[in-house]
């Protein structure tokens, strides 16, 4: 988390405030996106320590204990806090493991992208013709395709397992990103700074990763904390359709999945999942709203 | 103006070239090969195997296959789908006005409880309203849809009984002729007594699932276009002029507001075809997302290019259009190009 990153720096940075406690100043006075943080931290933690703080394996099944409900309802079993599912696997502990799934796709999607992106849409700006050209028109191409479709197809032909998901949501994706660097490498391209970077004889290559890319980093760490949740999303619709990752792999859209039969006599199976995908979502996306005001102040009026 | 949209159009050409090698090619690639998919069912001769090989084409070169795939989309042969035999245009169409009028009922919703919330999110900036709304949309901005719509069955038609948990009409008690293929017109068509309630009944929890999303992106958007809006000098002229706080949002504001939010609902329809995807998999709704779905699972190769093909050129056209609806309502963007 690039909010996570800057708390160890802002403390150990010298008098004068830095760029980050600058923005830190700024990210606090959202108490939003500060519970947003506050709850993708905690999530991050079970998820890391998710071999530690589940009490059972995520794919343990306890015969004769199936579908039990959770701790308030009656006829639950003090041992299995939130119940269990249709094959008696613990549910807080596939939730728990769920969320190492779910991040870790999450953040490797978020990764993949923000490298492809940078490269792509660099290249795209600073070649310009046919590169541009082509990088555009392909990016134009896949937004042509509703995401989750192209994302289908993907996996139908590459095969659904974990890494496939992480392509396909990261091709879906990638549009943005490329889009969103190039659109603000070519406007720093036209400021006074590139222009007196090329005179002193800077090459291309430094001019654009080190003199263009820096001033372009902002609404890149915005996008990726909303492509973060993006990926989380999309990733757990294709779980749901049964094209992500596979049984018995805890997945918090596969669990729902598996759900569905049991969903009108055991509601409650259903409910966790949903529920632990809408929480982190929405902390990542209060989280992302933070950043951008705190970020990106051209936007910060609204 | 013309000019303008000369150039747009042009700009779609190689998109679309691009389009039809890709889908060809990616489909292609699927693993499994649509006549063992079948010789599994029932014992199939070599004979017979490659009699029905060449029926489907399948025993051209790749290139050969391509080029005849090109010059069918040109002439509105899109293919014709191995399993039911029939053309995928045909089966396409028939299946999309379902589709079609799941989203436009959705983007309604959306449009008629999304601009209002964000008027009033922007006039009352900072306040309960302001900041309950905000917080509803950011809720369903984050909603995993699929799950949304399991609730809404769960609770509505399970518990309550309001509504019906999957389909498009209740053919026990209703039966009419898809003239137009939107239930909601059919159904009033038929004159059965019942029908056009009935039709309502179904439509209206999948409505509501496709169409949270789009809700959700159009109140932020109208609320931050607002703002930015009420901000502007003939705002305040407005007021200085007299005029009431409501005239003055609802008339001079609201207008100019509204061309960003007019291009954020033309970019949600590729959305909302991805979202029906879901949503036509939870009801069993007969839409074009469900049948996609279906197909990739028979491993129908010609329905899939086909039905790949149809819904991103349905996608560029609506972009297109919009593009031109917003040349229209904002002369500077035209000029500027």
């Amino acid at each position: 988390m690039p909010g996570d990153a800057s708390l160890p720096a802002a403390a150990a940075a010298p008098a004068p405030p830095g760029p980050f406690r600058a923005f830190w100043r700024a990210f606090r006075e959202n108490r939003g996106a500060v519970l947003g943080l506050a709850v993708v931290g905690f999530i991050l933690f079970v998820a890391v320590f998710a071999p530690l703080l589940a009490p059972y394996s995520p794919i343990e099944q306890f015969r004769g204990f199936s579908k039990l409900p959770p701790f308030w309802v009656e006829g639950s079993d003090p041992r299995f806090i939130l119940g269990t599912d249709a094959v008696g696997r613990d549910m807080l502990s596939r939730l728990m493991y769920g969320a190492r799934v779910s991040l870790f796709i999450g953040l490797s999607v978020m990764v993949v992208s923000m490298v492809a992106g940078v490269a792509l849409g660099l290249s795209a700006a600073f070649f310009g013709g046919i590169i541009d050209v082509i990088i555009i028109r392909v990016m134009d191409l896949i937004m042509a395709i509703p995401s989750l479709v192209l994302a289908i197809l993907i996996i139908a032909i590459i095969g659904p397992n974990l890494a496939n998901t992480i392509a396909a949501v990261t091709v879906v994706g990638l549009p943005r990103y490329v889009r969103l660097v190039r659109a603000s490498a070519l406007t720093e391209l036209t400021r006074d700074y590139v222009t007196a970077a090329r005179v002193s004889g800077v090459g291309r290559f430094r001019l654009m990763t080190v003199t263009v890319l820096p001033n372009c980093l902002a609404p890149l760490i915005v996008q990726a904390a909303l492509g973060l949740s993006d990926a989380i999303l999309e990733a757990a619709g294709l779980g749901f359709l049964g094209l992500g990752a596979q049984p018995p792999t805890p997945e918090w859209g596969a669990m729902l999945a598996d759900t569905r039969d049991l969903m009108l006599s055991h509601p409650w199976v259903m409910a966790f999942p949903g529920l632990a995908i809408l929480t982190t979502v929405l902390a990542i996306n209060l989280m992302g709203d933070g950043l951008r005001d705190a970020l990106d102040p051209r936007l910060r009026r609204s | 103006m013309i000019r303008f949209l000369l150039r747009r159009l042009a700009l779609t050409i190689p998109t679309f070239i691009a389009l039809m090698f890709i889908t060809f090619v990616m489909v292609r690639l699927v693993p499994g090969d649509p006549i063992e998919v079948r010789r599994g069912e029932r014992g199939i001769s070599p004979e017979r195997l490659a009699q029905l090989r060449h029926e489907m084409g399948l025993d051209q070169p790749v290139w050969k296959q391509f080029l005849d795939y090109a010059n069918g989309l040109l002439h509105g042969d899109f293919g014709t789908s191995l399993v039911s035999k029939s053309p995928v245009l045909h089966e396409f169409f028939t299946l999309f006005p379902a589709t079609v009028e799941l989203t436009l009922t959705a983007m309604l919703f959306a449009v008629v409880l999304g601009v209002p919330a964000g008027v009033i999110a922007a006039s009352r900036r900072g306040g309960f309203y302001d900041q309950t709304l905000m917080g509803l949309a950011l809720t369903g901005y984050s909603m995993p849809i699929f799950w949304w719509g399991l609730i809404l069955v769960l609770v509505m038609s399970n518990t309550l009984g309001l509504t019906p948990v999957s389909g498009r009409t209740d053919l026990i008690n209703y039966f009419y002729d898809p003239v137009t293929g939107f239930a909601l017109i059919d159904s009033l068509l038929s004159g059965q007594e019942g029908a056009f309630g009935d039709a309502v009944h179904h439509l209206i929890l999948p409505m509501i699932v496709l169409g949270t999303l789009p809700l959700a992106v159009i109140a932020r958007m109208t609320r931050s276009s607002m703002l930015e809006v009420l901000e502007e000098d003939y705002v305040r002229t407005a007021r200085a002029k007299g005029l009431s706080w409501t005239r003055v949002v609802g008339v001079h504001a609201l207008r100019n507001a509204l061309i960003p939010v007019v291009t954020v609902i033309g970019l949600q329809v590729g959305g909302l075809l991805a979202g029906a995807v879901l949503t036509e998999t939870i009801f069993s709704w007969p839409g074009v997302g469900k049948w996609l779905i279906e197909s990739i699972n028979r491993r129908d190769y010609p329905a899939l290019q086909g039905g790949i093909m149809l819904i991103a050129t349905i996608v560029i056209i609506v972009n297109l259009l919009v593009d031109m609806l917003y040349g229209l309502i904002n002369p500077r963007i035209r000029h500027a190009r």
